[in-house]
């Protein structure tokens, strides 16, 4: 097995892990970077191969401008033989011991490469993994044609095509936006975006809104292009059914009461739908830093995330964390906290003061996106009542095909209230995803018809002995 | 895009396809018009590319021989052996 040891390991090369790995190795670190991609950016500046395009100008991008300039520092680092870049790896296990510090166990995302994939040994960890969409089902949206918001972009953004010609994008937040503009600019037709709150739950927030300008930039810039291409962008409106043979071909939707409740008679259908997008915010990846034992939280969005510090370390010393894993934020923020991480954990005395890891300026945009942020959460909620929208027949894990049904009875007639009961008595989040995609959906529905999901339920839902599935070759290989 | 773009040869369930340069397996199978490709265990279900990102696993499909691989990850190869579990062929293995 291939050891690496370093001063500071990052997990994940996006916004947050690209500037904790960049400020760790300026600060004068050896580091290694693991990421799941092939090259740098993440998700939020996910790209075409760069094997093809070295140089792709951020067509479609956000500060893809900051993206170079950490790529090209973090490229220096590499140069300078500071940065080791692991990609095209998953860690699979972390550990932690009080001799050697931390240990990554990593396997390969996608087949192919020869050898055998590299342990890290690090000081100090940073775990940036970031997130994906947050998924509610709806029946019908286990259906070819119904795809996560973000996957329709990511799509779009690594292949230079589209996966469909007519699009419905729904859910709610702003990233909506976003999607259905990168569907339009490359072609596509975006029949409607249905956005489940109403934008008068901004007003509360206004001054949050307010002190991030940028964003309203971005707002205007998308009020552009739905115009260009006349996209129908309709507010309280959700999707109440997906339906077709084998694929998707209609969505039916209704506008919705405060609550998020269909109301009968209004709405209608669009057909010959290709693909529909969903997306209700996003799900922070947190099994990593839950194998550490990290306190956590219920953030405003009702997402559980970990509890840090000013310097991006948590409850685990030596255990940084940045990105959405701290908060969904984006990716301006994320930036902030990887840079504030990567500075702290390239300290090995530990006594990096606050004021040291991000200058105040920096502090207080941090701060302004992270109020930002919350009044996102809180303008775009996941609607209480989105349980009425289910059928007895809608499955709730995908995986396992376990329909809501199941999930009710088992709550109503064993008992069955939080993930992990509800996992042993339906296999609800037991297959192949291992609840990434209805842990939350099961979190409420185990809590019942209204309940926010408890954080309890969210966690172990969580929880996964293996981060990711492997091959049964590591699982022996641990023995050597 | 043109078809002259569309260079690289690959076969799914052994049909002759082609598909862009850099574009994933999965993107190759949509952009050829195929939306479903792995058949779920309990109830035979077409699923496709659903999260595009390597979280939901519900895109699996064997490529070379390898099984379990997902879709949305593996970046296309000239000559790729692709294959779906959706043509009534039970392959997709259970940990």
């Amino acid at each position: 097995m291939s050891d690496l040891t370093v001063d500071v390991a990052v997990v994940g090369a996006g916004p947050a892990g690209l500037a904790a790995a960049v400020a760790a190795a300026e600060a004068g670190a050896v580091v290694a970077v693991v990421d799941a991609g092939t090259q740098t950016g993440g998700q939020f500046w996910r790209h075409r191969p760069e094997t093809g395009d070295a140089d792709p100008d951020g067509h479609g991008h956000h500060d893809w401008n900051t993206f170079l300039d950490l790529r090209r520092r973090f490229r220096a680092g590499i140069a300078a033989g500071r940065v080791h870049h692991l990609p095209g790896l998953q860690v699979w296990m972390a550990s932690k011991n009080d001799v050697d510090g931390f240990t990554l166990r990593t396997t390969r995302t996608v087949v192919g490469g020869e050898g055998v994939t590299p342990t890290v040994h690090a000081a100090r960890l940073v775990l940036c993994p970031g997130g994906y969409d947050r998924q509610l089902p709806v029946p019908g949206w286990d259906l070819p044609g119904v795809m996560a918001a973000g996957g329709i972009q990511a799509f779009i953004k690594a292949n230079g095509a589209l996966p469909g010609k007519r699009f419905v994008v729904a859910g709610t937040g702003p990233f909506l936006l976003p999607v259905a503009a990168n569907i339009a600019e490359a072609g596509g037709e975006v029949l409607a975006v249905l956005e489940s709150s109403s934008l008068s739950k901004w007003f509360p927030h206004w001054k949050a809104a307010a002190s991030v300008p940028g964003k309203a930039l971005e707002g205007a810039e998308y009020a552009g292009i739905f115009a260009r291409h006349r996209i129908p962008y309709k507010t309280r409106s959700i999707v109440t059914a997906v339906s077709g043979t084998d694929r998707v071909q209609t969505v039916s939707w209704a506008k919705a009461d405060a609550d998020g409740r269909a109301i009968p008679g209004t709405g209608g259908r669009y057909e010959d739908v290709d693909v529909i997008g969903f997306g209700w915010g996003f799900t922070p990846q947190m099994e990593l830093p839950l194998s550490f034992g990290v306190q956590t939280r219920l953030d405003a969005d009702g997402s559980l995330v970990a509890v840090v510090d000013e310097r991006q370390e948590s409850s685990v010393p030596g255990l940084f964390l940045a990105g959405e894993v701290t908060g969904v934020g984006g990716a301006v923020l994320a930036v902030l906290e990887g840079k504030a991480a990567g500075t702290a954990a390239a300290d090995a005395s530990a006594v990096v003061l606050p004021a040291d890891v991000l200058p105040a300026k920096e502090a207080a945009r941090r701060d302004r996106h992270r109020r930002f942020a919350q009044a996102m959460h809180q303008a775009h909620p996941v609607p209480h009542a989105w349980q009425e929208w289910l059928t007895p027949e809608t499955l709730v894990c995908r995986c396992e095909e376990v329909p809501v049904s199941e999930v009710t009875q088992a709550r109503s007639t064993l008992g069955a209230e939080d993930s992990r009961s509800l996992k042993s008595f339906t296999r609800v989040g037991m297959g192949w995803c291992q609840g990434r995609v209805c842990g939350f959906a099961g979190s409420c529905l185990g809590a019942g018809p209204g309940e926010p999901a408890a954080a309890a339920s969210l966690a172990s839902a969580a929880k996964r002995p293996l981060a990711v599935p492997v091959p049964i070759s590591e699982l022996a290989s641990l023995n050597d | 895009m043109s078809s002259v773009d569309r260079d690289v040869r690959f076969t799914f369930d052994g049909r002759e396809l082609a598909a862009e340069p850099g574009q994933t397996v999965g993107a190759a199978l949509v952009t050829n018009g195929v939306t479903a490709w792995r058949g779920t265990r309990k109830e035979g279900r077409p699923r496709g590319l659903f999260c595009g990102i390597g979280v939901c696993f519900d895109c699996l499909v064997t490529v070379d021989g390898v099984a379990n691989q997902r879709a949305c990850l593996v970046e296309l190869c000239e000559g790729m052996d692709v294959r779906g579990t959706l043509a009534g062929d039970e392959t997709e293995e259970t940990r």
